[in-house]
């Protein structure tokens, strides 16, 4: 547990402001260390809130808004232990400086792994707490009464015997002067019980509804400075490709267009990680300008050591991989043997392609590398790397950089790789003035972090009472590891993590889970739920179509695979690493009876069974991931040429305790349309080593008329007194595998690769 | 020359009439609430009004705004209390928010051509409006709530 202790009296500073403020900061070097400070002690601002004499609170968001709705959501933790009025309270963006906003002290500021509120939520309470006891007591020493008569209720200090009260702006001086209490020895500020919560676990709007129906919210292209160029880039069509030469002649006679350059490639032993890749840049005064400057480039590219990769083939190449794979992560009793002795073998193979991300703003960054500190503006996931990057690009000190996190105009998991804003570092000091490097769609698409395609053979047995005896399950991906090992073939314990090793079906003897070796060549990221989505997909697909070979129910199976143990041990099957999500598996274990739970009320709540119009299909599936249980049912309306329409979806979601469920609902709504548009649409392929896709025409993505508009979501309450999980993420795998069993029970038709097409489904 | 308003602002352009309009309000104007999206008109993010019809301002040319009164999502309403951007708040449509200027500008041009629109003929309208944080749901249920509203 983290040690909390008054750091310090607190410093009298001169601060030039007139305003005094009361601050509370939280120190995590090494441990969680809780200060007073007051007003400009420290150069940099250095606190998670702050209460201004006007009674204004502001409170520090240390992650990066995408969507989610955590600028929301970590404040009202905050800001409900403190009592303060939700509508006097500011919401101020961290910039990129772990030391002092990674509250949880591991995770580097970076947004990513449905995190941010697990890690945040004890950390705000017990800020939040020992501001409002300094509150009280500054208010007591104000009346001079006993400061344990005093209470903080919804931003005023009542003394209820004498019945004064006073505003927090009105103690926020004597406060600056208290001292925190020493939090020591596991002594910790006292915190609300649960029925006094005013806003954990109440909905509440996004703090940015109003800029965002405005216009005025601001994202990464939404910042200007003076002198400021603007830049797009031609970059190799294939990975770590090269340009041999190029002529500037007639994009260099384009108004407004003034300078082309070479961003040199990397060097070929350096891999990729989130470096920028190299090509050449056209900078100028305005976008337009650089793309028509763009185009009129001539460019003969070098294709590298990757020109010769064709997606079709290597989809082969995985298949043949997932079929014989041969390294064992997980193994419970002789799946040979049982699979020997059956009643009946059933096999199937599974295959997800590569995807790109695709969030509605591309990639963007502006960087002023003129000066020192180096200043980056960008819509990143991870601060602390693009500092990282951007320095390493400018051969500069960590320390000499700073990044300020604009909005981000949706990210799932593309803009936690901080290639862009190195570019932009790079042609900035190149020319010397401040430079926003815009990519453009097509960019985006053909030069993604993918997430890796995949391929998964399973072989079942069952016998005659049509009980599963040996699960066998063999995968295969493209390693997103290869970022910093190119050479790496095999997977990650931190992949296999991800639904695979943590197979939930506890109630089979025989369990038999291996991987196969893959090269790498294409540039593979994550992306939003990770390797969970084929793993959910091949998983809830296979057994649907085991309980269709016996004529069993399929949710019927599905619970008698996952039965109701209260965790489940992974290393009893001699698994020897387990992920985890980066949390330890004491605080947050695999728990099958949560899964059971999910899956029992989304058939509930669905009506699983009941009588369907001709033509539809009710489709279930379940999956743990980020530490989240999450079922979902979805009804399809399948019409005789293969067009489909989505009536309904039930989501049910059990993600311990949550903080606002209309976001929690926000989350499940969109994740099933991102699943859809996986389960429907996404697709890239490569020729030559190209990237074959380029816009939303040949990489479209859900529209309104042909996902579900009728999600309705049920949050679970059973298992909200533990510890929160996940919810940006876990949404999204249970679609894809529940809209094909669905599509399954309509038409009889198993669509075994993403993304189902209508010729998958009249064929 | 070039002549037109833009949020009831006149404006005269000298120069590159092929320009599209979304780039002369973001580089040139500074007037950013009209977003980038995909640079070919398959994506709406960029929607703005000509004269009250909605326009993909990304491949929409200066010079097609000649003569006519352009409206950006700063322009909508004073305030911001447009029936659409209302509704927008009570329905809490965003998650990331960037599609959100086109998806309001879309919606706005349809209600104002056809304040009671059909569920059919909204879907018609914001087809072009790609949102990949997934919030058509709120969207449809905002303009069902707007459309009763103007």
């Amino acid at each position: 547990m983290a040690r909390i202790l008054n750091l310090s009296r607190r410093h009298f500073l001169q601060s030039t402001s007139a305003a005094t403020a009361f601050v509370l900061g939280a120190q995590i070097a090494p441990d969680v260390i809780m200060a007073a400070v007051r007003g400009a002690e420290f150069a940099q601002p250095n606190h998670f809130v702050r209460i201004d004499r006007d009674g204004t609170v502001t409170i520090t968001c240390s992650r990066s808004e995408m969507g989610q709705g955590v600028r929301t959501g970590i404040p009202m933790i905050l800001a409900d232990e403190l009592e303060a009025d939700w509508s006097r309270v500011r919401i101020w963006q961290a910039p990129g400086d772990p030391e002092k906003y990674d509250p949880a002290g591991k995770d580097k500021q970076n947004t990513d792994g449905s995190r941010s509120t697990r890690h945040h939520f004890t950390v705000m309470r017990e800020l939040g707490a020992s501001a409002r006891e300094v509150l009280e007591r500054a208010a007591a020493e104000q009346w001079g009464v006993d400061p344990g008569e005093v209470r903080a209720r919804h931003h005023r200090l009542h003394h209820d015997p004498s019945g004064r009260s006073l505003d927090f702006g009105e103690v926020v001086e004597t406060a600056a002067d208290l001292e925190i209490p020493d939090y020591q020895d596991g002594a910790r500020p006292a915190l609300k019980t649960e029925g006094e919560w005013k806003y954990i676990g109440k909905s509440m709007p996004v703090v940015d509804n109003h800029d965002m129906s405005a216009g005025t919210a601001t994202y990464g292209a939404d910042v200007r400075v003076p002198g400021m160029k603007i830049a797009v880039v031609a970059r190799p069509p294939v990975y770590r490709g090269r340009a041999l030469k190029f002529d500037a002649t007639d994009a260099l006679k384009i108004p407004g267009v003034e300078r082309v350059i070479e961003i040199p490639p990397l060097p070929a032993d350096q891999p990729a990680e989130f470096r920028a890749l190299g090509g050449i840049a056209v900078v100028g005064t305005n976008t337009w300008s650089v793309t028509r400057g763009r185009e009129a480039l001539k460019i003969e590219w070098d294709s590298g050591p990757f020109g010769s990769f064709e997606s079709e083939t290597f989809d082969d190449a995985l298949r043949r991989a997932a079929a014989n794979a041969a390294s064992v992560i997980r193994h419970r009793g002789d799946v040979d043997a049982a699979l020997a002795e059956a009643d009946q073998v059933v096999e199937a193979e599974y295959f997800v392609p590569f995807f790109t991300h695709a969030p509605m703003e591309p990639p963007v960054a502006l960087v002023d590398a003129t000066r020192k500190p180096v200043r980056v503006w960008a819509p990143t996931q991870a601060p602390t790397e693009t500092r990282q990057y951007v320095a390493e690009a400018l051969g500069m000190d960590m320390a000499d950089v700073e990044c300020n996190v604009t909005l981000l105009g949706g990210a799932f998991g593309r803009k936690s790789k901080p290639d862009f804003a190195c570019e932009a570092a790079i042609l900035s000091r190149e020319i010397g003035a401040p430079v926003r490097v815009q990519w453009t769609r097509e960019d985006e698409i053909r030069h993604g972090y993918y997430h890796g395609a995949s391929a998964q053979y399973l072989k079942a047995g069952l016998d005659a009472d049509g009980r599963v005896t040996a699960w066998h399950q063999g995968a295969a991906w493209p390693t997103l590891f290869a970022l910093w090992n190119p050479a790496q073939k095999s997977g990650s314990a931190l992949e296999a993590g991800m639904g695979l090793v943590d197979l939930p079906y506890d109630r089979i003897p025989n369990i038999r889970i291996a991987t196969g070796e893959t090269d790498v060549m294409i540039r593979v990221g994550w992306y939003r739920s990770v390797n969970n989505i084929q793993h959910a997909f091949a998983t809830n697909s296979f057994a649907w179509e085991l309980a269709r070979a016996t004529d069993r129910d399929p949710v019927d199976l599905m619970l008698e695979l996952i039965g109701d143990a209260e965790t489940l041990d992974l290393g009893k099957d001699g698994v020897e690493e387990i992920w985890n999500y980066g949390d330890s598996i004491e605080d947050w274990p695999i728990m099958p009876k949560r899964l059971a739970n999910a899956l029992r009320i989304v058939a509930r709540e669905s009506g699983y069974g009941r009588s369907l119009p001709d033509g539809h299909g009710l489709g279930v599936a379940c999956h743990r991931s980020f530490h989240s249980y999450v079922a979902t049912a979805v009804e399809v309306a399948v019409a005789a040429d293969g067009t489909l329409s989505i009536p309904r979806v039930d989501v049910a979601i059990d993600c311990g305790r949550y903080v606002n469920p209309e976001g929690v609902r926000k989350q499940m709504e969109g994740a099933c349309i991102y699943g859809h548009t996986l389960a429907r649409h996404g697709k890239i392929t490569t020729k030559s080593g190209a990237v074959q896709q380029s816009n939303f025409h040949d990489y479209p993505v859900t529209r309104m008329s042909d996902g579900p508009l009728d999600v309705r979501v049920h949050l679970i309450d059973d298992y909200v007194h533990l510890r929160p999980c996940g919810v940006g993420e876990p949404g999204v795998p249970p679609y894809a595998p529940a809209l094909a069993n669905a599509i399954f029970e309509a038409t009889g038709k198993r669509c075994r690769s993403l993304p189902i097409t209508r010729d998958d489904i009249v064929s | 020359m070039i002549s037109f308003t833009v949020n009831g602002t006149r404006h005269e352009v000298d120069g590159d009439p092929e320009m599209p309009i979304l780039w002369y309000l973001r580089d040139e104007l500074g007037v950013t609430g009209t977003k980038f999206g995909c640079g070919r008109a398959l994506c709406g993010a960029c929607t703005v009004h000509l004269d009250g019809a909605p326009v993909r301002s990304c491949t929409t040319p200066l010079r097609a705004a000649s003569g006519k009164q352009l409206t950006t999502i700063e322009g909508l309403h004073p305030e911001a209390n447009h029936p659409v951007q209302k509704a927008w708040r009570e329905h809490n449509v965003p998650q990331c928010g960037y599609c959100q200027s086109g998806q309001i500008m879309s919606a706005a041009a349809l209600l104002a051509r056809n304040p009671r629109p059909s569920d059919a003929e909204i879907l018609t309208a914001m087809e072009g409006n790609i949102c990949r944080c997934g919030t058509y749901q709120r969207i449809l249920a905002a303009i069902r709530t707007a459309a009763s509203e103007v």
